[in-house]
């Protein structure tokens, strides 16, 4: 399943999609520690898996969250994709 | 050698007259449906002011989201370039301006000389700028002033979860139901709107001193939280902040007509 | 805008109870709990097929709310909580209802419902509820593969609604026929911020538009938003529209016309998608729980404290 957390509004589209097939709910949750703004959570989904969402409290504001590891110029590579051993996390922004 | 500068934002028109960079006029009013002709009677009413005929001026540099409504003016710039020239004319050697306006909100980093070396934007969206506020104002039944005043007052760390003025709107009408008190509700919002602002402000790096601009400058409760959460002490605000891009585009225009 | 004191209920609050059946023969009885954000759903199944529903206004708390949408659909059935084989409880954000057996997404409770109503066919939703507004992709049995959040903003939404309801003082139930009743189609409003919408939708009335054509052009502007997020995740027929807004045409046949793509038509109130696929998965999971450990009915106290016990066989 690819699981589309966020928005699109005025301004645009502000999705993180994490593809729960390829997301192996790692024991160490890379993803979860990676994030400065705890952005990531574990979700058990219907079939007993676990595997990593986006803080349901937060979905509607990543735009300003993710906005510290997306400074105007440059553009480093983003911790929670790059923490993800699957590429399991993208950015749409 | 004298020069003007007409700002015509999303809600309202400014112009700021200046000789040799001081100020000697200035106009500010509602845009409305007629914005040329807001334009035209107020750059008359601030060259009134000025003790200037219109022949006298060099040179007219317009600005704002409106700047082409302007026929009559010589030259047109982004809100960008006019505010960072406008801050650094009044706060020279300052890097970051945040800049809060009735229909969006920017940060602009600077060279400390008045050039634009990046930018952010909110906009499009009424939950980043002065409309935030305004709605809220209105859902609690008070003046903006009361509110901003309120928000001050309040010692409790209300979450706001609604980003969206829209549904801001329903979550302030449900904590007033549950009997939340009104200054609290008014703190909880003002931190919410600066949340935002600052997200984006960060976007460009708040390094050195730090300017803020725009109508909302005006809001205490706005100011007190937007400087909580940059953790600065001292945000530089000018005497009329919402006439800062004007003024820049008239320095702006004194570059121009000097050639 | 409405002010404090002044909110008034918009949404129908109703129950239905299947007439041709009854309960006391059923092997499974299974309940799903849905709190959403405006309504909350309690949906029963008896052997995974739909029996019962009720839908009521959410209130200030979420396990309130769960307990009234229970309440009523009891109260219209018979039914109490020590009949309920499994319980499964869905909805908005961090949702807890301490009695359910389990909790499941609402994305996936959704996926599930519509499948049922609509039927094996069908492979895109779209979730229109009173705060937000979900696209979502499933395959032949109802489970999700795909998915798109829209909960930031009021475009596409029920409270999207409401605010030109009470703009033009029209009820809500009205405005899907009215947006028809005009001479021309108008264009749309701004469809990316409700505020703006709104404020050009003012600004039309004092221009002279008459009311229906104001609704018109804010369906649009609805519908071309949520179209837009349909087209980011693309349409696969057979498409199935659920929640509280799927009842207003004026947005419905926009939506249609914009995709290219007519939403399949159902004789099921779509507001219970939600409760009905947490009733159905409550199904699947006592059948898988029952092969593991046998537990007679009724050995487990309610959201009202423990109920006295008649003598019979106990739990293992």
């Amino acid at each position: 399943m690819i699981a589309g957390y966020g928005y699109r509004d005025a301004e645009g589209e502000f999705y993180i999609s994490i593809d729960t097939d390829r997301c192996a709910g790692c024991a160490e949750k890379p993803c979860i520690r990676a994030c400065p703004r705890g952005l990531f959570v574990e979700e058990e989904d219907p079939y007993g898996e676990t595997v990593a969402a986006i803080d349901d409290l937060k979905r509607n504001k990543l735009k300003y969250e993710c906005s510290g590891c997306k400074p105007g110029r440059d553009r480093p590579p983003l911790p929670c994709v790059t923490a993800c051993p699957h590429g399991a996390v993208r950015h749409t922004w | 050698m004298i020069t003007a500068g007409i700002d015509v934002g999303s809600r309202n028109i400014k112009v700021v007259v200046v000789r040799d960079g001081r100020v000697i006029g200035l106009a500010a009013g509602t845009g409305g449906f007629e914005q040329l002709e807001v334009a035209r009677e107020l750059y008359a009413r601030a060259l009134e002011q000025a003790g200037v005929e219109p022949g006298d001026v060099a040179h007219v540099t317009a600005t704002g989201a409106g700047r082409n409504v302007v026929g009559f003016a010589d030259s047109r710039v982004t809100d960008i370039t006019a505010a960072a020239r406008g801050a650094n004319h009044l706060f020279p050697g300052a890097t970051t301006i945040v800049e809060v306006g009735a229909e969006e909100s920017r940060g602009i980093k600077t060279d400390g000389l008045g050039r634009v070396l990046d930018s952010a934007v909110n906009e499009r969206c009424a939950a980043g700028s002065g409309s935030f506020t305004e709605s809220m104002a209105r859902a609690l039944g008070m003046s903006l002033e009361e509110f901003a005043r309120k928000s001050t007052e309040s010692t409790a760390r209300i979450p706001m979860n609604a980003q969206c003025t829209v549904f801001a709107e329903s979550e302030v009408v449900s904590l007033i139901h549950s009997g939340t008190d009104p200054k609290d509700i008014a703190r909880a919002v003002h931190h919410a709107i600066a949340s935002r602002v600052a997200s984006m402000v960060r976007r460009v790096k708040v390094e050195g001193d730090v300017v803020l601009l725009g109508g909302v400058a005006y809001n205490v409760g706005f100011v007190e939280c937007l400087a909580e959460n940059l953790e600065i002490d001292d945000l530089k605000i000018p005497e009329r902040p919402e006439l800062t891009d004007a003024l820049g585009a008239a320095l702006i225009a004194a570059g121009r007509a000097a050639g | 805008m409405t002010g404090p004191g002044k909110e008034f209920w918009r949404w129908k609050e109703e129950s239905w109870v299947d007439p041709d059946r009854g309960w006391k023969d059923a092997e499974v009885i299974t309940l799903g709990i849905d709190v959403g954000s405006v309504s909350s759903q309690a949906v029963v199944c008896l052997d995974g097929k739909l029996y019962a529903f009720s839908t009521v206004r959410t209130g200030s708390g979420s396990l309130e709310s769960a307990e009234t949408a229970m309440r009523e659909v009891f109260e219209k059935t018979g039914l109490r909580f020590d009949d309920i084989h499994y319980t499964v409880g869905t909805g908005y954000g961090r949702v807890n209802i301490p009695f359910a057996d389990k909790a499941i997404t609402e994305i996936a409770c959704h996926g599930r419902g519509a499948n049922y109503m609509g039927g094996p066919s069908v492979r895109t939703i779209l979730d229109m509820g009173g705060q937000d507004c979900k696209a979502i992709h499933i395959d032949y049995r109802g489970k999700v593969t795909n998915f798109l959040m829209n909960d930031k903003c009021a475009a596409g939404t029920g409270r999207g609604m409401e605010v030109i309801a009470d703009l033009l003082e029209v009820p809500i139930e009205e405005l899907g026929p009215r947006s028809f009743d005009i001479d021309e189609e108008p264009p749309a409003v701004s469809d990316v911020c409700v505020v703006f919408a709104k404020s050009e939708a003012m600004a039309r009335l004092k221009e002279g538009w008459s009311k229906n054509k104001v609704i018109a052009a804010y369906c649009r502007a609805m519908a071309e938003r949520v179209a837009a997020l349909l087209e980011r995740i693309g349409v696969e027929p057979e498409f199935f529209i659920t929640g509280g807004i799927s009842k207003n045409i004026g947005v419905v046949r926009r939506i249609e016309e914009i995709i290219g793509v007519r939403a399949r038509p159902t004789e099921f109130d779509t507001q219970i998608a939600g409760a009905l696929g947490a009733a159905l998965f409550a199904h699947t999971l006592y059948l898988k729980k029952k092969d593991r450990e046998p537990r007679a009915r009724g050995s487990r106290p309610g959201p009202m404290g423990p109920r006295p016990r008649p003598a019979g066989p106990e739990a293992p």
